[in-house]
């Protein structure tokens, strides 16, 4: 047994971290490491741009599509650096999510028009999976797509569209086959948001932030060849969309970068004459996350580890889900209570007030991407046998 | 980065579970308990025959210096099995103490005796019974002819009472030394006790206590301070074992036990309550790695740091585990006759043994610092 990563996997590290210092632009390296979590769609596409140039734009991606190639144990220590480095994270929705379903059931016209298009960051891409009536339970989900020669006729509706005021293209569930069983008559389709009958509407956050929409489709025709795979099979790439490049879920890497931020706020925070770094309670909640923190990033690399010895990914990811959730959240609390009061003078969009802004948006962690409690579900029944 | 043991590392655990699960299994073990003694010469014999007491031991003094991480695995397997003999007090620490401070003398006088199961030793260094003394403070070393004479008390001393050979820590003239002092010693006297997870113990007293120069170990609290760490790795590793089969134990029980028509596991709040209790397990074997890997570090700050975070998650996790599983066992978690109960009291003694989850969060805060 041996923690410690190769001599080779550390030069990769020293590498990457050459490239953080040299290529990452001052002012989004400020904005992040003063904790701003807004996603500005510039920082992004500037950065995969520079990634792309470095030919690290898809770190999980084969290279015969223009990936790395890297070893899952390299993808960590890249997005672990890329987060401790103060870099924005990729876009998921083309790099982790749409990017890997076409590689695997996409046409070959679809991968060679949308994949370049993905590592250049040409082409922003968002999600279209849960509806007012199917959230945890996205089978019942009801959005019609009705053949109509060429085309598919489109009518319904998507919530919980992440940056979509942004985007090219949304990759949407979609329902052909209203008679079959839920998950049976769902399929899998692209559509370029420029088509008439589109409408984006934004759903304003707790926090103030232009995050989520509503995306509202009227009748849009969609060529059927931007169906990918079957029709009605949608469901099977959607659960490989879901149960793929899992590596970062745990989010080791953003985590201790927001810890390293608490802790400097915490040394550099006086309460009574003491810095709340020295201070025997504050010290020990913040002691207790970082060891959390510590045993997560052993088990993050332990089903690392497993999964590079070919054993199948299990559920060990929803654990890597749920605790790293918790733990970013417990984080973003220390952060806003080590403000105190001071928290409470809030003015959405405000730098000055984007602790208190991230601690609310970060709630959304332990809900989205299957919620805490549906990972508990999934861990009960595959891992108990219960 | 490597997460896989070798085939003799597997061998070696799977050769303690079998000999445990054979000779020593609940049944065996609760008329062990009931004996006066509390503990068994022959599984300790068998212990010794099976190598398993001289692991810990270089192989210059007949050991077969498994390393941190195969004594991991073999303590794994103790606490599965819920062993009441010696191992850890005398197998693992009193053995460390001895191969740490010991002169080649000292070592070649004891470490094979311990090895061949032939003496039981134990260190006597608590003094508080809080687990937490770093340096003894009222137990005192004063010269006495060409010898030495201790004064003092220790407490809490698991399997004294089981115990040849006490090695007691003391203060000799404003260092921290280690004596080894035979059982029978004028002076020496045991209150015997046992613990509540049904080890024997006893809190002990040293009244002009005469020991010859050469009971004076050679080394110092760095050595110490090494082979305690070695040990709490050991420790956490043991208490692993018992919440591992514990919670594998309750998950057994909720596809038993029916209630309402059906077994109780496919209740979603029982299943949830599993869920977490895998989770903290998950998170305490991988600390557990993390102590064994790092409790060998020359750096001793960060062996401390990475004891004590060890030690303070994996106690959190053994009171957790410990008590949801006496919960979800209902009224037969309260029950002697399971193993659920024996499981949960030894997780508690865990929780309290070798500084408590306070005492470590304590010292692993004080080392945080901004970077």
């Amino acid at each position: 047994m041996d923690l410690n990563f190769s001599p080779q996997d550390e030069a990769f590290r020293a590498e990457v971290r050459q490239f953080l210092a040299e290529r990452l632009p001052a002012d989004i390296r400020a904005r992040i490491a003063a904790g701003d979590h807004s996603q500005t769609r510039d920082d992004i596409v500037r950065w995969q741009a520079i990634l792309h140039e470095r030919g690290w734009a898809a770190p999980a991606w084969p290279v015969e599509f223009g990936g790395t190639g890297w070893s899952k144990t390299r993808q960590y220590i890249f997005e672990c650096e890329c987060a401790l480095g103060d870099a924005p994270a990729q876009l998921a929705f083309g790099i982790k999510m749409i990017g890997p379903v076409l590689m695997r059931f996409g046409s070959a016209a679809q991968q060679q028009q949308f994949l370049p298009r993905i590592l250049t960051g040409a082409d922003w891409w968002c999600q279209g999976y849960s509806e007012p009536g199917a959230g945890s339970d996205l089978a019942s989900l009801k959005m019609r797509a009705v053949r109509d020669g060429d085309h598919y006729v489109l009518d319904g509706q998507k919530v919980w569209n992440t940056l979509g005021q942004f985007a090219d293209w949304i990759f949407c569930l979609v329902r052909t086959d209203p008679a079959a069983k839920p998950q049976k008559g769902i399929s899998f389709i692209l559509v370029d948001m420029r088509t008439p009958g589109i409408r984006v509407q934004p759903t304003r956050l707790l926090d103030g932030s232009h995050e989520v929409n509503e995306i509202w489709f009227d009748g849009v025709r969609v060529p059927v060849e931007n169906l990918v795979g079957s029709e009605n099979e949608g469901w099977t790439y959607a659960k490989y969309l879901l149960g793929h490049e899992r590596t970062n879920i745990a989010g080791i890497g953003a985590a201790r970068r927001e810890l390293r931020r608490l802790k400097r706020a915490a040394a550099a925070t006086r309460r009574d004459g003491v810095a709340l770094l020295a201070d025997p309670l504050f010290a020990t909640r913040i002691a207790q996350v970082e060891i959390e923190l510590k045993a997560l990033e052993i088990t993050n690399l332990r089903v690392i580890f497993a999964e590079e010895a070919n054993h199948a990914p299990g559920p060990e990811a929803s654990i890597l889900k749920i605790r790293g959730t918790e733990i970013m959240q417990r984080i973003s609390e220390l952060q806003v209570e080590l403000l105190g009061p001071r928290a409470l003078a809030f003015a959405a969009n405000d730098p000055a007030t984007r602790t208190t802004a991230a601690y609310l948006n970060q709630r959304k962690l332990s809900i989205f991407g299957g919620s805490n409690e549906i990972q508990r579900n999934i861990i009960a029944h595959m891992m108990l046998g219960l | 980065m490597d997460f896989a043991f070798s085939d003799e590392q597997q061998m070696l655990r799977d050769s303690t579970r079998r000999f445990i699960a054979e000779r020593c299994g609940f049944e065996q073990r609760q008329r062990i308990r009931a004996s006066d003694a509390g503990w068994s010469r022959d599984v300790w014999s068998q212990l010794a025959e099976l190598g398993l007491l001289a692991i810990a031991i270089p192989e210059a003094h007949g050991g077969l210096d498994v390393g941190a991480v195969g004594t991991m695995l073999v303590a794994n397997a103790v606490g599965e099995g819920l062993l009441l003999e010696p191992f850890w007090a005398s197998a693992v620490l009193a053995t460390r103490v001895l191969v740490e401070l010991g002169d080649e003398a000292q070592r070649a006088r004891w470490l094979p005796a311990l090895a061949a199961g032939d003496i039981v030793a134990v260190l006597a260094h608590d003094e508080d019974g809080d687990g937490a003394t770093a340096t003894p403070r009222r137990t005192t070393a004063a010269r006495s002819g060409d010898g030495w004479q201790l004064d003092g008390a220790k407490a809490l001393v698991y399997h004294a009472p089981a115990a040849d050979l006490l090695l007691v820590s003391a203060n000799a003239e404003g260092a921290t030394a280690v004596f080894v002092v035979p059982a029978d010693a004028t002076g020496l006297t045991l209150r015997a006790y046992r613990s509540v997870d049904d080890q024997c113990a006893a809190d002990v007293a040293l009244d002009g206590v005469i020991v010859p120069a050469d009971a004076r170990l050679a080394g110092d609290a760095a050595g110490l301070q090494r082979a305690l760490d070695f040990a709490l790795a050991a420790l956490c590793a043991e208490a692993f074992g018992a919440m591992d089969r514990v919670l594998a134990a309750t998950i057994e029980y909720s596809r038993q036990r029916v209630q309402f028509g059906q077994p109780i596991g496919r209740l979603q709040a029982l299943q949830h309550r599993m869920t977490e209790m895998l989770m903290h397990l998950e998170q305490a074997r991988s600390l557990s790695y993390l102590a064994a890997t790092g409790c060998t570090d020359p750096d001793a700050d960060a062996r401390a740091a990475t004891l004590s975070a060890a030690k303070a998650l994996m106690g959190q996790s053994a009171r957790y585990i410990g008590q949801q599983a006496v919960q979800l066992h209902g009224g037969m978690g309260m029950t002697d006759e399971l193993a659920v109960s024996h499981w949960f009291k030894r997780l508690l003694a865990f929780e309290l043994r070798a500084g408590t989850t306070d005492a470590h969060l304590a010292r692993y805060r004080q080392q945080l610092r901004a970077d």
